[in-house]
């Protein structure tokens, strides 16, 4: 069985893509040569101009996508950094995603906005560890978080054929998964997947964190059975996914790599709470309030949810109730 | 001097002006909400520049942007129908004066952020000639945009990868009441020959010369010229928005607003007619403006339930916000 790591994934899809639709191009910082080891080999198969490297001019190069998806291209931005997003947020929110209805539909903006490396590096400090999904969550832009290597395939394809802006959250801390893998295909945006079937507890896990949470999840086998959710697309949710699985177990517990005010662990909560009732308090495991990633290893982990943070979530909520 | 077609020329900049007369009664009527940010005295750039622009080029405009969609070639009926908010009007309502665009005749829109759509036009110009189009385009912008990061950003992917987008900057000599000598470091196109750019500066309340000094550009740009800036200098005749009707803003002399009223483009195009040939125009720009309220008034407001249409190009559909 073949083994295909979570960056060839992207790279298999991204060189799919540019196979089979001819209006799908690449633009991005140093993407020729691939830095970030993503577009890798895609310069020599497809040419310079279907592969673009940008200038340091995030926000022009973002709207400059902008307009080639109104005139029919579908682009795809890769940025070396979380944080960029910041920066661009304004041309992606105020831009991209309002050009559909402020137009009373006239048009569609399918821009696919790659990220590969979010969350902590460890050693990379403040400005470029951000984990912003729950931004664009938050403003209605379908945002994906891959967990696995096909998941990385899947979604980024569909991200790509998508009529609308995505932004494709690939985790640092997934990015050296490795899977057998027989199918690629096409994942469907806003369908979530159970990764580990049981009976006491859901625990819905974004990104890299699925692996946290089956690592967990296995730990306590014996003590208690743990359902792991993976909604791989944040926005739009998998409500009814999610909602058949807490229906079953009556607890949850959320492990998100974002800040915890505002968080997304913070709408899947709420959601939840006002569909099905619950056998226990739902608990959160995220970053702490206005998280700001500290240099030194030992603080930067501190920040992020652990595995230590989750065991003791998912034990705290199966004790009550 | 007239151009090969002065009647048009005349035409346009006649029809914005009673155009946005016509909708600032609607605002002072209540039949527009929210005001608009009036066109007047600047009708001669928008007019002059798509005059030399062929039908399938592209534009985009601002918040100021009446004109520019006008002079692209859009319906006044239509358009005064998305000012009013109604299921008729261009954008179906949902846009209204900010946000007005018809992809039908090359507007992507006007955009209500400073220097937010020179980069879009830049990329989709660059689009549609990838795909072997030949289209140019052109954006325009006020001088408060000049300091705006992205839109000089914009003149760098656009000279860098020579893109056939004309930079129009209507300097209309403030931005809000910002003038510009308070504003703007160096010059206009001073930023422009910092990228390589060609910078011709105009008088813009002639329609006649910014028609011309566009289709030279438009020329060379179709040659395989890159992109270029024109400074088309003007005047604000009216307020930034309606809202100074009713709040007086304490900005500009009057004696200098007195004063640039004199340098009027539809007197100065109208005048290069024949008085009967003038005097046809004027009518027939009165019968459309009259059919477009009567138009834009007795189309239907959208129905509530229709908010969250066009959202999403893809069919998503969002949860609505009730409890």
């Amino acid at each position: 069985m073949p083994r295909l790591s979570y960056r060839r994934a992207l790279t298999r899809a991204l060189a799919d893509e540019m196979t089979r639709d001819e209006s799908v191009f690449l633009l991005g910082e140093d993407i020729r040569v691939a830095a970030a080891n993503v577009t890798t080999g895609l310069l020599k198969k497809f040419g310079p101009d279907r592969v673009l490297d940008t200038p340091l001019s995030e926000q022009a190069f973002t709207s400059f996508a902008t307009g080639a998806a109104l005139a029919g291209a579908r682009p795809v931005i890769e940025f070396q950094i979380p944080s960029l997003l910041f920066l661009v947020f304004e041309q992606i929110v105020n831009h991209a995603h309002k050009f559909p209805l402020m137009t009373g539909g006239q048009c569609a903006v399918p821009v696919t906005y790659l990220v590969p490396g979010s969350g902590s590096r460890t050693g990379w400090a403040g400005q470029h560890s951000d984990h912003p999904y729950g931004l664009f969550a938050h403003v209605g832009v379908t945002t994906v978080v891959p967990a696995t290597p096909a998941d990385a395939y899947g979604l980024l394809v569909s991200a790509i054929r998508c009529d609308d802006p995505v932004v494709v959250f690939a985790p640092a801390g997934a990015l050296d998964a490795r899977a057998d893998v027989t199918d690629l295909a096409p994942v469907p945006l806003g369908r979530g997947v159970v990764r580990r079937p049981g009976a006491d507890v859901t625990v819905v896990a974004v990104g890299h964190l699925v692996h946290d949470a089956l690592a967990v999840a296995e730990e306590l086998a014996g003590q208690v059975s743990v359902e792991v959710f993976d909604p791989r697309t944040l926005y739009p949710f998998d409500w009814d996914g999610l909602l058949d699985s807490v229906s079953r177990t009556g607890r949850l517990v959320v492990v998100d790599d974002s800040n915890r005010s505002c968080g997304i662990a913070g709408e899947i909560i709420a959601t939840v709470v006002e569909r099905v009732p619950l056998a226990a308090p739902p608990r959160r495991v995220t970053r702490p309030d206005g998280a700001v990633l500290p240099f030194a290893p030992a603080l930067d982990r501190a920040v992020q949810p652990g595995r230590d943070q989750l065991t003791a979530a998912i034990q705290l909520t199966c004790k009550d109730g | 001097m007239t151009g090969p077609d002065p009647v048009r020329l005349y035409r346009t900049v006649r029809l914005i002006r009673r155009f946005e007369e016509r909708a600032i009664e609607l605002v002072d009527a209540g039949e527009i909400v929210g005001g608009i940010h009036p066109y007047l005295g600047q009708e001669g750039v928008a007019a002059g520049v798509c005059a030399a622009l062929a039908a399938g080029d592209l534009v985009t405009g601002t918040h100021r942007g009446h004109g520019h969609v006008l002079a692209k070639g859009a319906d006044p009926a239509r358009m005064l129908a998305e000012l009013c908010g109604r299921v008729t009007g261009l954008n179906r309502g949902r846009g209204g004066s900010m946000h007005a665009a018809d992809f039908g005749v090359g507007v992507l829109g006007a955009n209500a952020i400073v220097g937010a759509a020179g980069a879009i036009l830049t990329g989709a110009v660059w689009a549609r000639r990838r795909r072997g189009d030949d289209v140019v385009g052109a954006t325009f912008f006020g001088d408060g945009a000049v300091n705006e990061g992205m839109l000089l950003e914009a003149f760098n992917l656009a000279a860098l990868w020579r893109v056939p987008v004309l930079f129009v900057c209507e300097n209309n000599g403030y931005a809000t009441t910002m003038p510009v000598e308070g504003a703007v470091a160096g010059t206009i196109a001073g930023r422009a020959a910092a990228f390589g750019m060609p910078a011709t500066a105009v008088d813009g309340q002639d329609p006649e010369q910014v028609r011309a000094v566009t289709a030279a550009a438009v020329a060379r740009m179709r040659a395989g010229g890159g992109p270029e800036l024109v400074e088309a200098r003007t005047y604000r005749f009216d307020a930034h928005h309606t809202f100074e009707h009713r709040v007086r803003l304490d900005y500009r002399p009057p004696e200098e607003v007195a004063a640039a009223r004199l340098r009027d483009p539809v007197l100065i195009q109208g005048d290069r007619l024949p008085a009967e040939v003038r005097a046809a125009v004027d009518a027939e720009v009165e019968a459309t403006l009259t059919a477009a309220v009567d138009f834009a008034l007795a189309g239907p407001a959208p129905d509530p339930a229709t908010a969250l249409d066009h959202l999403y190009a893809s069919g998503l559909t969002a949860r609505t916000g009730g409890g």
